[in-house]
């Protein structure tokens, strides 16, 4: 809140980019990356129950059955791309450049549905075309829900977003929506990274071995 | 149509028992009571503009307190029950199946909706205003995690009377948790209440964590914090690495029930132990998430009516540090007799040991502390200085349980229950007390009467320990933890009945608490100075109640205990006032945080009866709360300076 005072490590904030130009905006980012500490934990968790869970097939379809790299390598590549969209918004928040933000937020959003897409097509495929739903196995349990988690995660991601257009639309580059979108932009990268983990993990140990 | 409605009303509503229809009759009595007050007196309006708005940290920590104390009293109804059906032989007082039930919600409800809400009550009240803060960093997420937990409590509660309470124990333990051998839904109640209040917990720590480590006052570096502070620092860590865990593992199981997916059972491939390590890798930092805080209570409390600054701060800060991480790596001591190879014990029985370091380290500083000290006893101390040997006890059997090989022999016994409640009763509840009694001026600007407190504590303290030092002795005789009954001529007779009359007797000792927060309100003794016990940290700095902005200067420190710093240096310490006040920048009061909350618990009671067309719209109404708050930008309001003039005069001082 900016009725504190923080002469301990008060800090000349015209100098900083607008996000953290007001306390709050400071206060703001650091909890949000605490927040994103407590994330890596739960991810953390669903990964370690995945791993576990991994080889208890219970006779239905392993891994190796159901994946397939076609849809996977397009996945990430659509999400890696996001990020790096994301990563322009950013540099045009930096600029000040209100259309070149949004543009970019746009663009990001777009692939991001493209990638939820692909998703729900993998999750239907496996489910009903090729019998292995959740509910198959302990194996198939521990991949839709850690898929899902992360799935539902970059839909919340693109709410999110969209209610930040909509702020910037209105009221312009402020220290306030400068801090939303710089916030959201870590919240994308952060999930992007979480997907790089799945890719490795999930599919690319789930198809070698 | 009339059978049909008959039969689901059968179903819905927990029928049979007697007991059962007097808790429905008096649920709702109260209920109508409530409301019918609330009418009547037109407190409405005040309720929701005082109350359900409020982002004020202080009056947050005051419901808090006022849910925890309601719950405790729940959860020790519950105690009585189970004390009463084991006071002798072949009782059938409870049958086996109600007596799980029974032992089930209070263990949750004693750690989750009484030990941490207790806690988090007592830091919302002294956590901003020992740092010299004007609130916590989101005064919006506060509102929210309470709303969270307490709906959440309500949720669970409302097991008792809708559907039927959970009996899986507090620890819920896969593969009997699960659909197949647990249908229904007392365990999806235990899932969804406190995945809710787990929810509103991590943003707790989140938001102390910042706090704390952002918003201090000026010149008070992190070695010059009060010691309750650096404890909720340190717990605020725990929370916020331990709670994710736990939320994946709630939710995974409820995939489980309400999905089909076998995360837990084995049919296909689920593996129950996973359940165990998941549940206790934030089970175990959960129990010193409700003790480190009360190490911190302990500290101020010591020092304060020892006359003396902490003996080995810097000792106290590292030991709780050394604490904090030692406690994510000791979960599997609790279920060393499931099967685990020779060296997996004998890890972790090494690193649960250790734990006894760091904290007998804490135990002789307190014992320095309060050597030479002008000891004064008031009723805080006395909850502290009993909390020094009681607590003892606890760790020492903490130890005996550690070793892997003897928990072979105590293991599941009343053994551990009696170990578990020496430190959970001798540790957090008395700390809890001890924070109760000590801030309670802080809290409501009068005083706990001093005499019914010391004797509200002799009996509690004395009837713990009939209650439960006995109880080690029944352990070794055989007697086994969750056994809803005992045959005759074991030997275990006498004993039980003494720990009857010890439960009996603690249930006395909190009526008087309750008796003595009523008396007070209406006859004690007003605290004028906002510094009744002549403290040492900054919250004693102020009027008591504070006022809405905590300090109207924000205090300068350079010292350690800063405010006895304070009086020592000036005499007096209402000597600023010659700096002119400015306005003070606030929160506004909003309404989102309770009715996200209570579209939360629409959801969570959709979940619960699997009723989706009940639980969807419910989230949809927790997003659009979301969104809604997202759009507010007027949220803040200043406070003028005659205002603040006006404020100050009215304590009586002017700081
Ligand atoms: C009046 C004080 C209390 C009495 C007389 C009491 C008594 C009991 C009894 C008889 C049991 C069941 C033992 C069994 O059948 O296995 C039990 C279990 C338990 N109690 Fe208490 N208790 C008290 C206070 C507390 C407090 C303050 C806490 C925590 C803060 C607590 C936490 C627990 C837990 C976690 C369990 C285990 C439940 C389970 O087995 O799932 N109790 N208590
Ligand atoms: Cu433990």
């Amino acid at each position: 809140m900016t009725h504190s005072l923080l002469s301990l490590n008060e800090k000349d904030r015209s100098k900083m980019p607008l996000e953290y130009s007001t306390e709050e905006g400071d206060l703001r980012i650091v909890g949000f990356w605490i927040f994103l500490a407590a994330e890596l934990v739960l991810f953390g968790t669903l990964f370690g129950t995945y791993l576990v869970l991994q080889s208890h097939t219970a006779g239905g379809p392993t891994a190796k059955d159901l994946f397939e790299i076609g849809p996977v390598m397009a996945e990430t590549i659509v999400l890696l791309v996001s990020s790096f969209t994301c990563g322009l918004s950013t540099i045009e928040l930096r600029r000040h450049n209100k259309k070149g933000l949004i543009g970019w937020l746009i663009v990001t959003i777009l692939l991001g549905l493209v990638f939820v897409g692909l998703e729900v097509n993998e999750f239907y495929t496996y489910a009903v075309h090729e019998g292995a739903p959740l509910s198959r196995s302990a194996f198939l349990s521990g991949f839709f829900v850690l898929l899902g988690t992360h799935g539902c995660h970059v839909s919340l991601g693109i709410v999110w977003i969209i209610g930040i257009l909509l702020q910037l639309a209105r009221r312009g580059i402020t220290p306030v929506t400068a801090r939303k979108a710089f916030m959201v932009g870590l919240y994308w990268h952060f999930l992007d990274v979480v997907w790089i983990f799945i890719f490795t993990a999930v599919y690319l140990t789930g198809l070698v071995i | 149509m009339i059978e049909s409605i008959k039969s689901f009303m059968g179903w819905f509503f927990v029928t049979g028992d007697p007991m059962i229809y007097g808790a429905d009759a008096s649920i709702a009595l109260v209920s109508i009571g409530i409301v019918a007050v609330l009418t009547y007196f037109k407190k409405w309006k005040w309720l929701w503009d005082e109350w359900l708005t409020s982002v004020d940290h202080k009056k947050i920590g005051i419901m808090y307190i006022l849910a925890a104390l309601l719950m405790l009293f729940r959860g020790g109804i519950d105690a009585l029950m189970m004390r009463a059906q084991l006071t002798l032989p072949n009782m059938h007082f409870l049958d086996a199946e109600h007596y799980n039930q029974v032992f089930t919600t209070h263990g949750t409800i004693m750690i989750i909706f009484v030990a941490m809400p207790f806690i988090f009550g007592l830091m919302n009240i002294a956590v901003p205003l020992q740092i010299g803060a004007r609130d916590v960093a989101y005064p919006f997420l506060n509102a929210l995690s309470f709303w969270l937990f307490f709906m959440g409590a309500m949720l669970f509660n409302l097991s008792f009377v809708i559907g039927g309470s959970p009996d899986a124990g507090w620890s819920s333990y896969a593969p009997y948790a699960g659909a197949e051998m647990n249908p229904g839904v007392g365990q999806n109640y235990y899932l969804l209440g406190v995945q809710i209040s787990g929810i509103g917990s991590l943003a707790t720590g989140i938001n102390f964590l910042v706090t704390i480590l952002k918003m201090r006052a000026p010149g008070m570096t992190l070695f010059k914090m009060p010691m309750f502070t650096w404890s909720i620092l340190i717990t605020s860590v725990i929370v916020v690495f331990a709670f994710p865990a736990f939320t994946v593992a709630l939710a995974l199981m409820t995939i489980d029930r309400l999905f089909g997916a076998h995360f837990f059972t084995i049919a296909a491939g689920g593996s129950p132990m996973l359940w165990a390590n998941l549940f206790w890798f934030w089970g175990h930092p959960e129990v010193y998430i409700v003790l480190l805080p009360v190490f911190g209570i302990f500290s101020e409390v010591i020092a304060t009516f020892a006359h003396k600054t902490l003996f080995g701060y810097a000792v106290m800060v590292w030991s709780m540090v050394a604490i904090s991480l030692l406690s994510f790596i000791t979960w599997l001591h609790h279920f060393f007799t499931m099967g685990n190879t020779a060296p997996v014990n004998a890890f972790f029985s090494i690193s649960t040991m250790l734990i006894a370091i760091p904290t007998g380290v804490k135990i002789f500083n307190w014992l320095f502390t309060l050597n030479k000290g002008r000891i004064q006893f008031t009723t805080p101390m006395l909850w502290a200085l009993a909390f020094i040997p009681n607590f003892t006890i606890g760790g020492v059997t903490g130890v005996m349980l550690a070793m892997a090989p003897a928990d072979y022999q105590y293991h599941n016994s009343y053994f551990l229950v009696a170990h578990f409640h020496s430190t959970l009763i001798a540790g957090t509840v008395f700390g809890i007390f001890c924070g109760l009694h000590y801030w309670w001026p802080k809290m409501f600007g009068y005083m706990l009467d001093e005499t019914k407190g010391k004797w509200s504590f002799w009996i509690f303290m004395i009837s713990f320990n009939i209650c439960f030092m006995p109880m080690y002795f029944l352990g070794l005789m055989g007697m086994t933890r969750r056994m809803y009954t005992y045959p005759a001529g074991l030997g275990w007779t006498p004993i039980n009945v003494v720990m009857t009359i010890g439960a009996v007797g603690m249930g006395v000792g909190f009526a008087l608490i309750a008796y003595n927060i009523v008396w007070s309100a209406i006859h004690g003794n007003k605290d004028k100075t906002g510094d009744p016990w002549g403290g040492r940290t900054l919250e004693w700095a102020t009027a008591s109640p504070a006022a809405e902005y905590n300090f109207a200067h924000i205090p300068e420190v350079s010292t350690r205990d800063a405010f006895a710093a304070m009086k020592e240096d000036k005499g007096v310490f209402t000597t600023k006032t010659a700096k002119p006040y400015e306005p003070i920048h606030m929160p506004n009061n909003t309404g989102i945080p309770v009715i996200m909350a209570t579209f939360m618990f629409i959801a969570g009671f959709g979940c619960v009866f699997e009723w989706y067309w009940m639980a969807v719209p419910g989230l949809i109404g927790i997003v659009i709360c979301m969104i809604a708050r997202s759009f507010v930008y007027d949220d803040h309001h200043y406070i003028s300076v005659n205002e603040i003039k006006r404020t100050e005069a009215g304590t009586g001082r002017l700081s």
